[in-house]
C-alpha cells in the first residue's frame, strides 16, 4: 500500500500515454460487457429453465397441435406432479411489427408451473375470473403503454376469431419476473376464451408442461410419456425445458461461439497494447528502477512496483469499461425490442473482474520480471 | 511549392525508414486494426448473407398470392376452388404444360442439425411439378426428381448440409410414414435450398389439408403484367387474397433478420473501432516520441512543420491500410462462403445461407481502417509539430 503514492507518480509520467492505455481497456472491458449482454439475448430463458419441468410436443414438428385430453393422460403417470397445456396464439397489436409472445392456457394453472411469474394476489383472482382477461409481462406492457384495466384488440394470422373481427382483450394484470432473466415480454389469456371463439381447431393445444417430482428421474418420465402416446395419431416428443430452449437458440445460429472468438480477439490485441505500454515504460525508467535498486529496494518490491502498476492501469480501465457496459445495456437493445432480454449478468461481471486480474499479471509480468533482474551497475552505467 | 513537396516526400520516407526500430508498438497498432476490420466485415457479412439468399430467392417477373391478411405463407390457407380462379388470372405465363405456376403447402417438420444435434424448424413444401419452372435456376444436383403421387422428396442443397439425415437414400419419418430421399436440388441460391420438397397432394394427405393450399407462385407472362393481375384478382369476388411481387415479398421477409444482424454489428464494430483509435494515438505519440530528435533535427535543418505534420499521419495511415487489407483478407479467408443456417424470425423456420465478403463490404473496412488511422494519427502530428526546437533537441 505504501508505495500507491509511488505508482501513482509514475502513471502520470506520461499522461496521454496513461489515459490512451486506459481508454482501450475500458473499450475492451465495454465490448466484453456488451457481448455478455447479447449472449444472454441470444440463450434467453436456458439459465432460468426449471429443473423439473418438461417439454412435450408434437413429435414431427412444433406447429401440429395435440389433443387436451393428453393432460389428465400424463398427469396418471407415475412421477408426474403436474401437466399444464399451452397455446400458441401469435397475436400482433396493430401493425406486424408489434410483435410479442402470446399463449393461452388454463389461468389457475400458471401460477401453479411457473412460479417465476410475480403477479399480486388480487390480480391473480381476477384473471381467473375474467374470460377475456389477459396479463402481460412488465416489458411487453410498457413498450406499448398498457395500464391494467385497458382493452387491447390483438390480430391472429393463425387464430381467426368466429366473429371476423379482432379479438379483445382485457389487461388484468401486469406480471414480473422474479429472475433477472425471466421473460417478461409475453401475454397469457384463458384457454378457453381461444377454444370457444376460434373458427377451428377445437380441443387442441400447442404444447404441454410437465413438472416431474423429482429431477434426478427427467429423463425416465419423458420417455415414459413419449411411449404413453406413441402409435397415437399424434406422437409426442418430450425434453427437459432448457434443452428445449437450447434448440431454439442453436437454431438461431451459433452466436455463443462466435462472440466468443470475437471477445477472444480483441482480448489478445488489448494484451499486445497493455504489454507494450508496460515493456515501453519500464524500458524508459531503466535508470530510475536502477536508482530504487540501489537506495535499498529488494528485487522484489520493484517486481512488486511494476506489477502493481500494470494492475492500477487495467483496474482503472477495466471497471470503467465494465461501468459503461452495464450503462449501454442499460439503454436497452440495439435491434428495437426485438431481443426477449438484455442484461448483464453478475456472473459476467465477476468474471469481467477475474479477466483485470488476468489480463494484470500477464501484460506487466515480462517487464516486471526484466526489472526485478536489472543489475544495479549495468543499469546506471547506460 | 516544389521544396516543400520535396520536404513531404524526404520526411515521410525518413519517417517510413525508421519504422524497422519501432517494430513492437508498429504492429500492436496494425494487428488492432486488422482486428477491428475481420470482426466488422465478419458480423456484416452475415447480414449481406442472408439478404444475398432473400434477393436470389426473388425474380421480378414472378408473383405470391397468399390470403388477404396473412403475412408470411405459414399463417395463410387457399381453398382448391380459389387456386383454379387464381391459375385462370390474366397475364400469367403458359407453356406446353399449361399455366406456370405451382400451389403451394407450407409446414415445417423438426430434424436434427448435423453440427449441434439439436433440432431445427426445417421447412417442408408441397409443390407442383411447375415449381420447378416458376424457380429460375432449379436443377437436380443428385439423384432424381420425386415421382408425382408418391411419397418421395427431394431436398435442397442447404438444407442438406446443415441437417442430419438428409442424404440420398435416407428416409424421413412424416407421421407414420417414412419418405424416402431421392435427390437434391439447387435453385441457384436462394430460400428454396433451405428447404425439403414433396408433391402438394401427398403432403395434403399426410397433413389432413383436404384440397387446400397456401401460397401461389406464379411466372408472370411478362414484368408489366402484374398490375393487370393484381387487380383482377383482388377485385374478383370469389377470392380474398393479396398478390405480391416475389421480390416484395422476400425483401419485407429479410428485414427483421437483416436489421438485426446488422444493429448488433454496427455497435460492436464502433465500440471496436474507438479501441482501435486509442491504440493506433498510443503507437504514434509513441512513434513521434521515439524520433523527437530526428524530427527537431529535421525542423532545425529548415523543413517546415507542414511535411512533418504529413510524414506522420502517413505513417499512420499506412498502418491503418495495410492493417484493414490484412483484416479484410482475414475475414474473407474465414466467413466468405461459409454455409450457416439461422431462424427466419417472419416464418419461424430454418433458413440456410453462407457468409457474403462483398467488394462493398471490405471497401467499408478499408475506408473504417483509414478514418482510424487519421484520426490516430492526427493529435501525435499536431505534437511533434509543436514541440519546440531546441526543447526537443536537448531531450534524451
Amino acid at each position: 500500500m505504501k508505495f500507491l503514492g509511488l505508482i501513482f507518480g509514475n502513471l502520470k509520467r506520461s499522461k496521454t500515454r496513461t489515459i490512451l492505455t486506459v481508454g482501450s481497456i475500458a473499450v475492451a472491458f465495454l465490448l466484453f460487457g456488451y457481448l455478455a449482454a447479447i449472449r444472454v439475448a441470444f440463450t434467453a430463458g436456458i439459465e432460468v429453465a426449471g429443473e423439473d419441468r418438461l417439454i412435450t410436443r408434437e413429435k414431427v414438428s412444433l406447429i401440429n397441435s395435440l389433443p387436451k385430453s393428453y393432460e389428465a393422460d400424463m398427469e396418471r403417470l407415475d412421477g408426474v406432479d403436474n401437466a399444464v397445456h399451452q397455446s400458441w396464439f401469435g397475436g400482433i397489436y396493430q401493425e406486424p411489427r408489434n410483435f410479442f409472445p402470446s399463449v393461452a392456457m388454463e389461468p389457475a394453472e400458471l401460477f401453479d408451473m411457473f412460479p417465476e411469474f410475480v403477479l399480486g394476489d388480487a390480480e391473480k383472482q381476477a384473471f381467473i375470473n375474467t374470460r377475456t382477461g389477459a396479463i402481460v409481462g412488465r416489458k411487453t406492457a410498457e413498450r406499448f403503454g398498457w395500464n391494467v384495466g385497458d382493452r387491447v384488440p390483438l390480430n391472429s394470422p393463425i387464430w381467426p376469431n368466429k366473429s371476423g373481427d379482432s379479438w379483445d382483450f382485457e389487461i388484468v394484470g401486469i406480471y414480473d419476473g422474479a429472475e433477472k432473466g425471466t421473460d417478461t415480454t409475453q401475454l397469457f389469456f384463458q384457454y378457453d376464451y381461444l377454444d370457444e371463439a376460434r373458427q377451428y381447431g377445437q380441443g387442441q393445444v400447442g404444447w404441454y408442461t410437465v413438472r416431474v417430482t423429482d429431477p434426478a428421474r427427467a429423463g425416465e418420465i419423458a420417455t415414459a410419456v413419449d411411449a404413453l402416446f406413441a402409435n397415437s395419431s399424434a406422437e409426442t416428443k418430450t425434453e427437459p425445458e432448457g434443452a428445449f430452449i437450447q434448440g431454439f437458440a442453436n437454431q438461431i445460429g451459433n452466436i455463443g461461439f462466435i462472440i466468443m472468438c470475437i471477445v477472444a480477439a480483441v482480448f489478445f490485441t488489448i494484451l499486445l497494447v497493455a504489454a507494450n505500454t508496460m515493456a515501453y515504460t519500464v524500458r524508459e525508467r531503466t535508470n530510475e528502477l536502477a536508482v530504487l535498486k540501489a537506495i535499498g529496494f529488494t528485487d522484489g518490491a520493484v517486481l512488486g512496483l511494476v506489477l502493481g502498476e500494470a494492475l492500477v492501469l487495467t483496474a482503472i480501465g477495466g471497471l470503467l469499461g465494465l461501468g459503461l457496459a452495464a450503462l449501454l445495456v442499460a439503454g436497452g437493445d440495439p435491434t428495437g425490442n426485438m431481443l426477449p432480454m438484455f442484461y448483464l449478468p453478475v456472473k459476467d461481471v465477476i468474471l469481467g473482474l477475474v479477466l483485470i486480474v488476468v489480463l494484470a499479471v500477464v501484460a506487466g509480468i515480462l517487464p516486471a520480471r526484466s526489472a526485478q533482474k536489472l543489475r544495479v551497475a549495468d543499469a546506471l552505467r547506460r | 511549392m516544389f521544396s516543400w513537396f520535396t520536404q513531404v516526400f524526404a520526411v515521410i520516407r525518413f519517417s517510413l525508414a525508421s519504422l524497422p526500430q519501432r517494430l513492437g508498438s508498429s504492429l500492436t497498432a496494425l494487428l488492432g486494426i486488422a482486428g477491428v476490420v475481420a470482426v466488422m466485415v465478419g458480423v456484416l457479412s452475415i447480414a449481406q448473407g442472408v439478404l444475398q439468399t432473400m434477393r436470389a430467392s426473388a425474380d421480378g417477373a414472378n408473383v405470391i398470392v397468399l390470403r388477404a391478411g396473412a403475412d408470411t405463407e405459414m399463417t395463410s390457407g387457399l381453398g382448391g376452388d380459389e387456386v383454379r380462379v387464381i391459375k385462370e388470372g390474366p397475364g400469367l405465363a403458359r407453356d406446353a404444360d399449361g399455366v406456370v405456376a405451382s400451389a403451394e403447402l407450407f409446414v415445417i417438420i423438426n430434424l436434427p442439425m448435423a453440427s449441434a444435434g439439436t433440432d431445427a424448424n426445417v421447412p417442408l413444401r408441397g409443390i407442383e411439378m411447375a415449381a420447378t419452372k416458376v424457380r429460375d435456376g432449379f436443377e437436380i444436383v443428385d439423384g432424381r426428381m420425386y415421382t408425382e403421387g408418391l411419397n418421395e422428396v427431394v431436398v435442397g442443397l442447404g438444407a442438406a448440409e446443415e441437417f442430419a439425415g438428409l442424404a440420398v437414400g435416407d428416409t424421413i419419418e412424416v407421421g407414420q410414414e417414412d419418405w424416402p430421399v431421392v435427390g437434391h436440388f439447387s435453385t441457384g441460391g436462394g430460400i428454396g435450398e433451405s428447404e425439403i420438397w414433396v408433391d402438394s397432394r401427398v403432403l395434403q394427405n399426410a397433413y389432413r389439408r383436404g384440397n387446400s393450399y397456401q401460397a401461389v407462385y406464379a411466372r408472370l407472362a411478362s414484368p408489366e403484367a402484374f398490375t393487370e393481375l393484381k387487380d383482377e384478382l383482388t377485385t374478383d369476388a370469389r377470392l380474398s387474397v393479396q398478390v405480391q411481387r416475389e421480390t416484395e415479398y422476400y425483401e419485407a421477409q429479410s428485414t427483421a433478420l437483416y436489421n438485426m444482424i446488422t444493429g448488433l454489428g454496427t455497435v460492436i464494430a464502433l465500440i471496436m473501432g474507438l479501441g482501435a483509435i486509442f491504440g493506433a494515438l498510443n503507437t504514434m505519440y509513441t512513434a513521434v516520441s521515439a524520433r523527437t530528435r530526428e524530427i527537431a533535427t529535421l525542423r532545425a535543418l529548415g523543413f517546415r512543420s507542414g511535411p512533418v505534420v504529413l510524414s506522420v499521419l502517413a505513417e499512420s495511415l499506412l498502418l491503418a491500410l495495410v492493417g484493414g487489407a490484412i483484416g479484410g483478407s482475414l475475414a474473407w479467408l474465414a466467413f466468405d462462403g461459409f454455409r450457416a443456417a439461422t431462424l427466419n424470425w417472419a416464418s419461424f423456420s430454418a433458413i440456410t445461407f453462407s457468409f457474403d465478403v462483398n467488394l462493398p463490404l471490405l471497401i467499408q473496412g478499408i475506408v473504417f481502417a483509414a478514418i482510424i488511422g487519421l484520426i490516430g494519427g492526427f493529435f501525435p502530428a499536431i505534437r511533434a509539430a509543436r514541440t519546440p526546437v531546441a526543447l526537443a533537441l536537448r531531450e534524451q
